[in-house]
């Protein structure tokens, strides 16, 4: 220890500690295990403060009835309603409904915009007949660059290799003319490359002399 | 600390600790965390190589398993992670904040005085009171679970003289980007 142990010891801990059974030192103490909410993943208590209380209620009616009677049954509510002036309430549950409008649009736009991306795959001439092959835009659809790297370089058995292109964001290349099986792959839904519609994919080729495209 | 945090662009690197310096922390947590050695080895065992992932602005994270568990600012007091805290809520002294406090804590502010001292709050009684620097675990009124983790800025018995200003610096919270990693 010595330089890390800076902070005073919490010999100095509350008398009603989080947790009264105070366990017997020599066993370790088991963990409590917490129940996390599928949709925000807030413990369901503080669903109330998320984004999307709606459909935090719905699953927790489904999925947990007792829980769901515990935390918006009309007691538990009208608990709520005593601790905060009824104006509060009213603010805040206006409040709530905003931020879930909110959300919702956020994630249709980003829906939105996953969709509409587009995935290009750009047939890249080195010699007269050697190509490159560089694949941009699949981190829109949420699929690790670096993994996809290496199954081309598995399925292809040539390099390939995640690289900054000249604006800065990150493609991936493969050496060799794969352009077409690259496409297949992405059809076909191989190993990570899920969840591409083929419709976004386009096969571009790059002649070295300019104005190939 | 965690508000605004993206893995991709904020972490430096992944290192595997040195035995050594494992053991240190170790020494450091259990004097400091009130966490029993058996329970530490549970989640933490001894073969288990902890791996330091640092981050921009001196924040260190320590993950078993790509799990992280433990982080710290520069050289301050080790913080458990808030999924943590879930599992075993004894392990930090316990601060309490009232109701109206929740929402604003949610958007990752600092815990004023007034949220503790009001009847919601919970602040450990004069016997037992913590002194500025150490790190708590941030409860809220009428909830069961912890959600953030801060470290006091005052004494407890300042906050009750002074109530007024910053109490508790919260250090991660419930639904902040430390609490969405899952995994590094």
């Amino acid at each position: 220890m010595g330089k890390k142990g800076q902070a005073p010891p919490p010999a100095t801990i509350p008398a009603q500690a989080a947790d009264p059974d105070a366990p017997p030192p020599p066993e370790p103490v088991p963990p409590v295990s917490v129940l996390y909410c599928a949709v925000c993943t807030y413990p369901p208590e503080y669903c109330e403060f998320g984004a999307s209380l709606t459909k935090c209620k719905d699953w927790l009616k489904e999925e947990h009835p007792t829980l769901f009677d515990k935390y918006y049954s009309e007691e538990a509510l009208q608990t709520k309603l005593g601790t905060l002036s009824l104006e509060a309430q009213q603010k805040l549950e206006k409040d709530v409904a905003k931020k879930e409008v909110k959300a919702e649009a956020k994630a249709d736009a980003a829906l939105k915009k996953k969709m509409a991306s587009q995935i290009t795959i750009k047939r890249i001439e080195r010699n007269k007949r050697k190509h490159i092959t560089s694949v941009f835009g699949l981190e829109a659809f949420g699929i690790d660059l670096k993994k996809a790297a290496k199954q081309f370089a598995s399925k292809f058995a040539t390099g390939a290799s995640v690289t900054k292109n000249a604006q800065g964001l990150e493609e991936i290349v493969v050496s060799g003319d794969v352009s077409d099986e690259i496409l297949e792959m992405i059809e076909g839904e191989v190993g990570v490359l899920k969840g591409i519609p083929t419709d976004n994919v386009e096969l571009v080729e790059e002649k070295k002399k300019k104005g190939g495209d | 600390m965690f508000k605004k945090f993206q893995p991709s662009t904020d972490i430096a690197g992944h290192t595997p600790v040195k035995s050594s310096i494992q053991r240190s922390i170790r020494a450091s947590v259990l004097s400091q965390w009130k966490i029993e050695p058996e329970t530490l080895e549970a989640i933490w065992p001894k073969k288990e190589g902890l791996v330091h992932v640092k981050c921009r602005e001196h924040i260190s994270i320590y993950t078993v398993h790509g799990e992280p568990l433990i982080f710290q600012h520069f050289d301050g007091p080790f913080y458990p992670t808030l999924k943590l805290l879930h599992k075993y809520p004894y392990i930090l002294p316990k601060v309490q904040v009232d109701r109206g406090a929740i929402r604003f804590l949610l958007a990752g502010a600092h815990m004023m005085c007034p949220g503790l001292t009001s009847a919601g709050g919970y602040l450990p009684p004069d016997n037992a009171a913590l002194p500025a620097g150490s790190p708590v675990a941030i409860h809220a009124e009428g909830k069961e679970h912890a959600v953030g983790v801060g470290i006091t800025k005052l004494g407890t018995e300042e906050m009750r003289k002074v109530n007024k200003g910053v109490g508790v610096e919260t250090a991660t919270y419930l639904g902040d980007d430390l609490w969405a990693l899952q995994t590094l």
